[in-house]
């Protein structure tokens, strides 16, 4: 008999303010620790939260931009736990009336799209991060981090794998940089998922739930939940039962252990923050946030097809990111007249070399202009296309423009049809036997022709038109 | 000139017949013979008084003196202020010194006050009788066997007892009103959200105001216009709301017209019957003076206490949380681990009521109880709400005992929380509510003092004041001194 898996997503994304969610200190990461505090973080008595507006806002786009709900009067609570990183001994979070609720997001899966609903988004604010290795024994805490905002947005359990789930969180991870919400980079922590995985025979009810903390990276995401779902399935079926707990996978290990039963789970005995009137919004200034909401990733894409022609996959590619979408805008703003060459070029060609180097197209060394200075040299017959690579080899090294490194290294394509007549004679007088067998109905031999032909005019050759003199003086 | 009043300090002050050194030094020097005895004082410094009364003096020299220019006021230890220890009466904030000054502090600062030194108070403003003090209890200065009620006991007595012209308190369940009560001053705690609360330890939040402690009604007027006004550093100190002509409120002298409540749930069976003749002799005086006295009825009176009592440990639960050994405070002797750390620290740090709350909030807060008890008790706060708010359809400002009983005796009620803290029973409503109260003598019981509590609608302040003013202006309470340890 089958398992269905059923799969569930908490993801907390820290939002991209300048400032934390309840003080004027610096978020900014990296900082020497503890330099980006003050009374207010670092839970000095008689300090008090002020909402950082800002933070809220960027929330309600946030709900606006997964069809949501957004709660015109939201409240905040207490979660009551004692952790050395959590100076006040509370998070100050939203429990019962978050600022969004009752969304979705379609993914794509092998069987077509298919819709996660997502539950709710609320606010909450970072806790400080507590270092134990290599300290001797003593522990060291970072407040720069505490009272960071973050987002939690969690989802309904609408997946079924960890394919799905890890569909879900790319298409939710690319959401919030378009909207510019988050920087979400998940190596420092911005985008992190917590999963609650379950199994059970189709058509009963749920099977008990267990929940992986501290995802952060799809990788180990991926390879936590596949091992979460194998775990429980031969539990079960060698007479076993799930628990109820939370799992801290260890990526090292490619396995998990758990870290607290449901007996051992807190209890955060949440309650009203009554340091914080309830947040307001009014209708008008939601409106007024859904009006400056970009363009998302799915309406990119599908302008990329419809304007510009484009494959849905080279659509795809060049819209994973706004700075990429609006790399390749500015490419084909400087290079208007093939929209396809320049996504050609782009998808394949540089984002290939930034790879390679391992940069991001926002450092990309050849610009957009310059980009589009080689394509024209291409598009006027300057240059071949396969000169062209080695164009832009250089270019990625060097402040030239395509001109004058097609200059430098002679790379400028012959076109001239006295010249290439000439060496087609050349190479026609060197190969008497080949010109006859061609003659003779032997065709496939024009390729031996045009890479000899080539190859005497050291690549410098207009292809297009070897060929069709070839062609031409062949017939004899 | 100690038992002079605000008002009457300003006027030498502002006519160059005395120097803000000069009060400043008459204060110290009575701190110096009395607080002794009186352990009003948790925290003096007399070189540092006398530099601020120098400061004023010499601003006074080249400036408009500014409101408070060259006043001293004593401040309540729940204050964070840089100057000085701040340690809320704790022995977990022992040492412990504030890195900012409370916005009431900085306001007080602005106004050209003299601040002088920190007064004792139940831990964490947690008591009745600033008895579960960690630094000592506080004697009552009309009779030093008895306590100065509480929490800002410190505070009470410190002004009964002329070791300062006047106080900042805090009140949560009537810690400022009661202890101004049973110590014979004025006491009035504003309405939540007029006062900032940046800097004020918190011990219940959505309870806690700051307000003064004072000898007269206007001089307690004094001090709120300089400590009111909107924080935008304090989510719930509220902008834009009705202003006060504080001083001119006081200028009443009659109360034609006053429709002045008279709740029937505060004057219960079991009260001292003293406290009820002076309060039925002040409420003809009233008449006397043009007031309608009319029978009212606040029908969820009995339920306050209950609700207080779940409602202020909750929220104090949490806000204690931060005291945990880690960036400030005690931290016990080689802790074996973090529980260790937590355990012991706290153990150590807290006093039994201190512990006592903590444990009832948690409790209150824990699943499977909270339904049962927090959200009742901010059932029962609605419905208390909802009781001020139909009275004040019928009634301009209600009037009534502040406490039941005139000052207990020390250690009378320690062993006995319950009975404890139905000395607050007469104030705690009125902040589960968030309205204004004022307190004021209004005669003796046996000996002892005995307060009139005056009540209003939110931002109402003026109505109390006017009230009050025109009370104390028919009757001389005020002007009885407290005679203590003979010495007075």
């Amino acid at each position: 008999m089958s398992w269905e898996v059923v799969i569930g997503l908490e993801v907390h994304v820290q939002v991209n303010t300048k400032t934390k969610q309840f003080c004027g200190c610096s978020t900014e990461f990296g900082a020497e620790p503890n330099t980006q505090t003050c009374p207010v973080c670092l839970g000095m008595p008689g300090q008090l939260p002020v909402l950082n507006m800002e933070a809220a806002r960027k929330s309600v786009l946030t709900g606006l931009a997964i069809n949501a709900d957004i709660n015109l009067v939201s409240k905040f609570d207490r979660k009551n736990y004692f952790y050395p990183d959590l100076p006040k001994g509370y998070q100050i979070t939203q429990f019962p009336l978050p600022i969004v609720e009752g969304g979705y997001l379609d993914i794509p899966t092998k069987d077509g799209e298919k819709r996660i609903g997502i539950t709710r988004i609320h606010m909450e604010e970072d806790a400080g991060k507590s270092m134990h290795e290599g300290l001797d024994g003593v522990s060291h805490i970072d407040l720069n981090r505490s009272g960071v905002p973050l987002m939690e947005i969690v989802s309904e359990p609408d997946m079924a794998n960890a394919d799905e789930a890890i569909a879900y969180l790319k298409q939710l991870h690319q959401l919030v940089c378009f909207l510019d919400v988050s920087d979400a980079n998940m190596e420092k922590g911005q985008f992190r998922c917590d999963a609650n995985v379950s199994v059970r025979r189709p058509g009963e009810p749920l099977g008990t739930r267990a929940e992986l903390k501290n995802l952060n990276s799809f990788r180990f995401i991926k390879q936590a939940i596949e091992y979460e779902v194998n775990r429980q399935i031969e539990l079960i079926e060698d007479g076993g039962e799930v628990v109820q707990e939370t799992r801290l996978f260890d990526s090292a290990k490619g396995e998990s252990r758990s870290m607290r039963s449901k007996e051992e789970a807190h209890d955060y005995r949440y309650f009203p923050e009554p340091d914080l009137p309830p947040l307001r919004f009014t209708q008008e200034e939601v409106d007024a946030i859904r009006a400056g909401m970009p363009e998302l990733p799915g309406q990119l894409r599908k302008r990329f097809e419809t304007e510009y022609g484009l494959s849905p996959y080279d659509a795809d590619v060049l819209t994973q990111t706004r700075d990429l979408a609006t790399w390749y805008e500015s490419l084909v703003a400087a290079h208007p007249a093939d929209p396809k060459r320049c996504a050609n070029w782009m998808a394949n060609e540089l984002l290939g070399r930034l790879k390679e180097t391992g940069t991001d197209i926002s450092a990309s060394p050849v610009s957009p202009a310059r980009l589009a200075g080689l394509l024209e040299r291409i598009a006027d017959n300057t240059i071949s296309g396969k000169a062209a690579k080695d164009v832009l080899d250089a270019m990625m090294t060097s402040e030239d423009d395509a001109d004058a490194i097609i200059e430098a290294k002679g790379l400028k394509q012959v076109s001239d049809t006295g010249a290439i007549d000439a060496i087609i004679h050349e190479v026609m007088a060197a190969s008497p036997d080949q010109v006859a067998g061609y003659r003779a109905g032997k065709d496939k031999l024009l390729g031996f022709f045009v890479g000899q032909v080539m190859k005497a005019s050291r690549g410098k050759a207009n292809p297009g038109m070897v060929n069709q003199r070839l062609k031409e003086l062949l017939k004899g | 000139m100690p038992f002079s009043t605000l008002s009457e300090l300003k006027s030498r002050l502002d006519a160059g017949e005395t120097t803000a050194v000069e009060i400043a030094r008459i204060y110290l020097d009575r701190i110096a013979e009395f607080n002794e005895e009186l352990n009003a004082f948790v925290d003096i410094d007399p070189a540092h008084v006398l530099e601020q009364a120098q400061a004023s003096d010499a601003y006074r020299a080249s400036h408009e003196a500014r409101p408070l220019e060259g006043l001293p006021i004593a401040i309540k230890d729940i204050f964070c202020t840089q100057d000085g220890p701040t340690q809320c009466c704790s022995n977990i904030l022992k040492d412990y010194h504030a890195p900012y000054d409370a916005h009431v502090i900085t306001r007080l600062k602005e106004a050209g006050a003299v601040l002088v030194g920190k007064t004792n108070m139940d831990e964490f403003a947690m008591g009745s009788s600033t008895e579960t003090s960690a630094f000592g209890i506080c004697r009552n200065p009309w009779d030093t066997d008895r306590i100065p009620g509480g929490s800002s006991g410190g505070s009470a007595a410190a002004v009964a007892a002329a070791l300062a012209p006047a106080a900042l308190g805090t009140d949560t369940g009537g810690s400022i009103r009661q202890p101004a009560s049973v110590c014979g001053i004025t006491g009035l705690k504003p309405t939540y959200g007029r006062v900032s609360r940046r800097g004020i330890i918190a011990f219940a939040s959505s309870l806690d105001q700051a307000g003064p402690m004072t000898r007269t009604v206007k001089d307690a007027a004094m001090i709120t216009a300089a400590i009111s006004g909107h924080d935008a550093m304090d989510s719930t100190s509220v902008p834009n709301v009705p202003t006060v002509d504080w001083l001119a409120a006081c200028d009443q002298t009659d109360m034609k017209g006053l429709r002045i409540g008279k709740p029937k749930e505060y004057f219960v069976d079991g009260m001292d019957s003293g406290v009820r003749t002076a309060i039925d002799t002040a409420l003809s005086q009233c008449e006397a003076l043009g007031a309608e006295i009319i029978d009212i009825s606040l029908p969820h009176t009995d339920a306050a206490v209950a609700a207080y009592y779940v409602i202020a440990p909750s929220e104090a639960s949490a806000n204690l949380s931060r005291y945990d050994a880690v960036r400030f405070g005690h931290r016990c002797e080689n802790p074996e681990d973090l529980l260790d750390m937590y355990t012991r620290s706290r153990d150590e740090g807290f006093g039994a009521e201190v512990k006592r709350r903590i444990l009832t909030g948690t409790f209150a807060l824990s699943s499977g109880y909270y339904d049962a008890y927090y959200i009742k008790a901010q059932q029962v706060r609605t419905l208390i709400r909802q009781d001020f708010i139909n009275a004040f359809e019928q009634v301009d400002v209600i009037a009534t005992p502040t406490s039941p009983v005139t000052a207990f005796r020390l250690g009378e009620k320690t062993d006995d929380p319950l009975t404890m803290y139905l000395s607050d029973i007469f104030t705690i409503a009125l902040n589960l509510a968030g309205l204004p109260g004022i307190s004021q003598p209004c005669g003796f019981s046996d000996g002892l003092p005995v307060g009139l509590q005056w009540m209003a609608p939110a931002w109402r302040e003026d109505l109390i004041l006017g009230a009050a003013s025109a009370y104390e202006n028919a009757t001389d309470w005020v002007k009885e001194p407290a005679k203590f340890g003979g010495k007075a």
